[in-house]
């Protein structure tokens, strides 16, 4: 394990009441912050600190703690999930800042996640976009024997990297155009990869497209910032399959 | 002493017939609802893991309107996200000898022989259509060369039936499931219900009458409003209570409060103290100390497990002297493969924790705590190269060095056991039944299949074996009664009663207004769970583990500060709702120890041991699934047990020395 130290850091926060309601940033001090924390443990140092005086916890979202869930959501210091790369903000360790450092914290800010509560925010239009077609059309109870349909290596394991995103939204929240592009085409990609879901390929692209823009996402003009922000590291050649896919429908059109 | 009974056998109600047939029977023989009838019928799932997802797509597949409800803001976050290591099958693709009755014998022994036979066999039979099921999903299970699916080995078997993906296994069939899931929710079959908190079940009369599950109550953890939901049958998946010890691997929204709801409502909690510890989670590093991380058990596939022979190079561990990288190799004790040179480093999860808890015990702990082993992987770099060992854990190992700074492709990892799963839940029949008439209990929130310690990449086969192919055949068995019921209005008496009563009790907590956090007391209740109801139980240990508990609610009632207002988004409200729950769940988990006098799997009772410190079962006096049933606040719980009738199996000492 890393040398333990001790900080003392300035905690920038935005606070929202609502959905409607105005924001602001409140300022909180937060004394003794070992090192060894994780920025969510300082944050619920924080929150104890506020709740002794009989204020209100900031609210955010959280749950597994271990980079997997992708309910964490946080913009720290200017980008989502915090200043160390391929990680959520859960896996963000207080060594990462400076003492008397001041650390800005704000919500996901686009306009396809509202804001519920101080940091939370709604992505309930992620399900929806899955629900256009993220999935192959089969019943349970009428699948064939698992190893019927062969599989390269090289494909499972790059269908398995688009796979691997957990739907954070990070990549929404730092694109300028609020596009969600990456998240859609790294669901297309792990598909249109597998001879499972390659036979709704296309007409899945078109849909979920169609659905991301109802919905009021921007549109993708390749400025890369998605990859670079994406804790999971989905690239941006997912977005080229996706078009290709897209092409596809709109040509059977 | 709490009073004892032993239970109907019929209750369990398991079919007729040879145990590899009693499956088949069953749905040879069951109950059909035809597709006109499905539609007219509705079914609530509280959970969208593994199991509550599963089920739920599956059942909405058929035809039923289902509405499922989940905790987080999307059904994709459930916990079952997390899994890292893979789910187990008997395909025998590896054609090692695994077979179905291989799968259901380890699972069996695995459990310690705590666990009902009819229900394991039909787990191990229908593991296979899970595989299949979830490859036609398009879940990107990892491959061989050849294209076709590939195996690891996990602790407690000696064939090679771990499915996997990356170390990623959970999400992705979680994600499969979810997929499932969404394509009904497109189509109308399945309303889905997020951000909500069941906080009570509803029960209504039937005209012979019979309590039937028909409704739940919830708290809309956004607008803080409870609602109302009827149905003609309810399914319970909300996954383990680990979370009871504060620290655990469990995500921070996992609770018992369905359960000890449902506990009070006439089900039976079975088996509460069946908690398993798992080996390989990455140290505490302080007080402030939020959840624990685990490093799949995959890694002991490769990784070797150790800790200094010498006291004095522990020492100077401790003091931070020297690294582990550092001692040489005579002076290391690999204590599994010493102990059990049959299964070394792959023996089950319980002996694994035991055996790391005596090293450091004697003070052969590698960090500044004293509690802590090594997991070294330099022998697997050196015979494989460091591009595959980084194939197959690239992302654990890239997950620990976050968490603590620390590279594991050169130097140790550290290790020490921590609160995992639990075994115990809702007694629930062959058709996972609770003790409730139409309510049903899958995946962890259940206590069937794993007996007194679950074996690694068994949770996703079962969840995935409740959801996909168990409930699906006998919701309908239940509910080809229940055609001529029409739908259930919310504005019953049995809906506002349930509500008035959640109302009182959310009144009475934000009515305290004392002087400490939720958090505070959840932390002193984890001490006080891990300290008496831990890794070594022992009965004056329990008594007072009891008596603490007991005090605990105490200071709950008098102590605890819930900010805010009831009637909105309210964070310490929803926690300290869990916390009261945890508190009884403590209870049960520690009378169920203090009764049990014996050890078996996860529950080791220090009086009960052989010379040599392994685990001592009582066959004669325990071989019983320990099913307690609520008497009213403030009364003790009656003890009910379901007698284990080993057909099959021939019940044996466990041991993986040999
Ligand atoms: C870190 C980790 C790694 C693991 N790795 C493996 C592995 O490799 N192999 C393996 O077989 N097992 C593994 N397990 C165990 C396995 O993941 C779980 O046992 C299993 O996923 C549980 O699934 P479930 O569907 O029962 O519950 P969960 O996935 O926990 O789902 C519970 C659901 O219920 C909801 N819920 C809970 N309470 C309420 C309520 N009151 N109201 C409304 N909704 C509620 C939640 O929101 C959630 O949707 C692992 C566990 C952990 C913690
Ligand atoms: S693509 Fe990356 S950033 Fe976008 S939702 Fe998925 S994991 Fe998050
Ligand atoms: S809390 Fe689960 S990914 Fe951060």
């Amino acid at each position: 394990m890393g040398k333990e130290s001790f900080l003392n850091v300035n905690v920038k926060v935005w606070r929202q009441r609502g959905p409607k309601e105005k924001g602001e940033f409140k300022t909180y001090r937060v004394e003794h912050v070992s090192t060894e924390m994780s920025f969510f443990e300082m944050m619920d140092t924080l929150n104890e600190q506020l709740i002794n005086k009989h204020e209100e916890p900031i609210v955010f979202d959280h749950d597994c703690r271990e980079g997997i869930c992708g309910t964490c959501s946080l913009y720290i210091n200017g980008r989502p999930h915090g200043i160390d790369d391929a990680i959520t903000t859960c896996q963000l360790h207080m060594r990462k800042f400076k003492n008397e450092e001041t650390i800005t914290v704000e919500p996901w800010r686009s306009a396809g996640f509202p804001v519920i509560r101080d940091l939370m925010v709604d992505r309930s239009a992620f399900d929806k976009i899955q629900q256009a077609g993220g999935y192959t059309s089969i019943n349970c109870g009428a699948a064939q024997d698992a190893n019927a349909i062969l599989i390269s290596k090289v494909d499972a394991d790059e269908a398995m990297d688009s796979a691997s995103c957990i739907g954070c939204g990070a990549c929404v929240a730092a694109c300028k155009n609020g596009s969600a592009m990456l998240f859609v085409s790294a669901k297309v990609s792990q598909f249109a990869l597998l001879p499972q879901g390659k036979v709704e390929a296309a007409r899945r692209a078109k849909a979920m497209v169609a659905r991301m823009d109802e919905l009021g996402f921007g549109n993708c003009t390749n400025t890369r910032a998605c990859e670079m922000e994406c804790p999971k590291s989905v690239k941006i050649s997912n977005i080229a399959r996706l078009n290709r896919e897209f092409i596809k429908a709109k040509l059977a059109d | 002493m709490a009073i004892e009974h032993i239970m109907d056998p019929a209750l369990s109600r398991i079919p007729e017939g040879k145990l590899a047939d009693k499956w088949t029977n069953y749905k040879a023989h069951q109950k059909l609802v035809n597709p006109a009838n499905k539609r007219k019928l509705d079914i609530i799932v509280v959970g969208s893991g593994l199991a509550g997802g599963a089920a739920a797509a599956t059942l909405g597949e058929m035809g039923f309107k289902v509405k499922c409800f989940c905790i987080q803001d999307s059904p994709r976050r459930a916990h079952s996200i997390a899994a890292q290591g893979g789910i187990n099958a008997a395909k025998n693709y590896q054609n090692d000898g695994d077979s179905v009755y291989r799968l259901f014998y380890d699972t069996i022994k695995g459990g310690d022989y705590r666990a009902r036979e009819a229900n394991v066999y039909r787990l191990a039979e229908v593991s296979n259509n899970i595989i299949d099921q979830c490859v036609a999903q398009g879940v990107p299970f990892a491959r061989e060369y050849g294209g076709t699916l590939a195996n690891r080995s996990f602790g407690g078997a000696q064939v090679s039936r771990t499915f996997y993906a990356k170390g990623q296994t959970g999400q992705q069939l979680l994600l499969g499931a979810y997929s499932s899931l969404n394509r009904q929710i497109e189509k109308g079959n399945v309303t889905m219900y997020a951000r909500r908190e069941m906080l009570d079940v509803v029960l209504i009369k039937d005209k012979e009458g019979v309590e039937r599950a028909r409704g739940i109550i919830c708290r809309n953890l956004v607008t803080g409003e409870l609602e109302r939901y009827s149905a003609h049958a309810v399914i319970v998946a909300t996954g383990g209570y680990g979370n009871a010890y504060f620290l655990s691997t469990n995500a921070m929204s996992c609770n018992g409060g369905a359960a000890i709801q449902i506990y009070h409502k006439g089900a039976m909690f079975a088996n509460p103290c069946y908690a398993q510890i798992h080996p390989t989670c990455i140290p505490v590093h302080g007080d402030i100390q939020s959840k624990l991380t685990l490093m799949s058990e995959s890694l002991r596939n490769d990784g070797r497990i150790w800790v200094p022979k010498k006291l004095e190079d522990a020492k100077r561990l401790q003091r931070g002297e020297i690294r582990g990288h550092q001692i040489p190799e005579e002076d290391r004790d690999y204590y599994l493969e010493r102990r059990y040179p049959a299964f070394g480093n792959l023996v089950p999860r319980d002996v694994a924790s035991r055996a790391a808890k005596e090293r450091c015990d004697k003070g052969y702990g590698v960090n500044g705590t004293g509690l802590a082993v090594f997991l070294d992987f330099s022998d697997a770099i050196k015979r494989l190269g460091k591009d595959v060992v980084a194939d197959k854990y690239g992302n654990l190992f890239q997950m620990y060095q976050k968490i603590t700074d620390d590279n594991p492709y050169e130097t140790p990892m550290m290790i020490y056991p921590a609160i995992h799963y639990t075994m115990g839940g809702i007694w629930v029949d062959y058709e996972l039944m609770t003790s409730v008439k139409g309510l049903f209990c899958a995946g962890e929130a259940n206590f069937s299949d794993h007996g007194a310690n679950r074996l690694g990449a068994s949770a996703l086969m079962q969840g995935l074996a409740d959801g996909y192919f168990v409930l699906p055949y006998t919701l309908q068995n239940y509910l080809a009664d229940q055609i001529q019921v029409p739908r259930f209005s919310t504005d019953l008496p049995e809906f506002k009663e349930a509500e008035d009563a959640i109302k009182a009790k959310i009144q009475k907590i934000m009515a305290v207004q004392g002087s400490r956090t939720v958090d505070s007391i959840h932390k002193e209740l984890g001490h006080i769970m891990w300290e008496h109801v831990g890794m070594g139980r022992t009965k004056a240990g329990l008594e007072e583990g009891l008596k603490k508990l007991g005090e605990i609610r105490k200071t709950f009632w008098k102590e605890v500060y819930v900010p805010g207002e009831a009637n909105t988004l309210n964070t310490e409200l929803d926690k300290a709702i869990r916390l009261l729950d945890f508190i009884e769940i403590g209870e049960l988990m520690a009378r169920d120890a203090l009764h049990r006098e014996e050890s078996c799997g996860g529950h080791f009772r220090e009086e009960h041991q052989t010379e040599e410190g392994e685990a001592k079962r009582d066959d004669k006096n325990f071989m019983y699934v320990g099913c307690w049933k609520y008497m009213g606040e403030g009364k003790e719980p009656e003890l009910y047990k379901e007698m284990l009738d080993y057909q099959e199996i021939k019940v044996q000492t466990r041991n993986y020395k040999s």
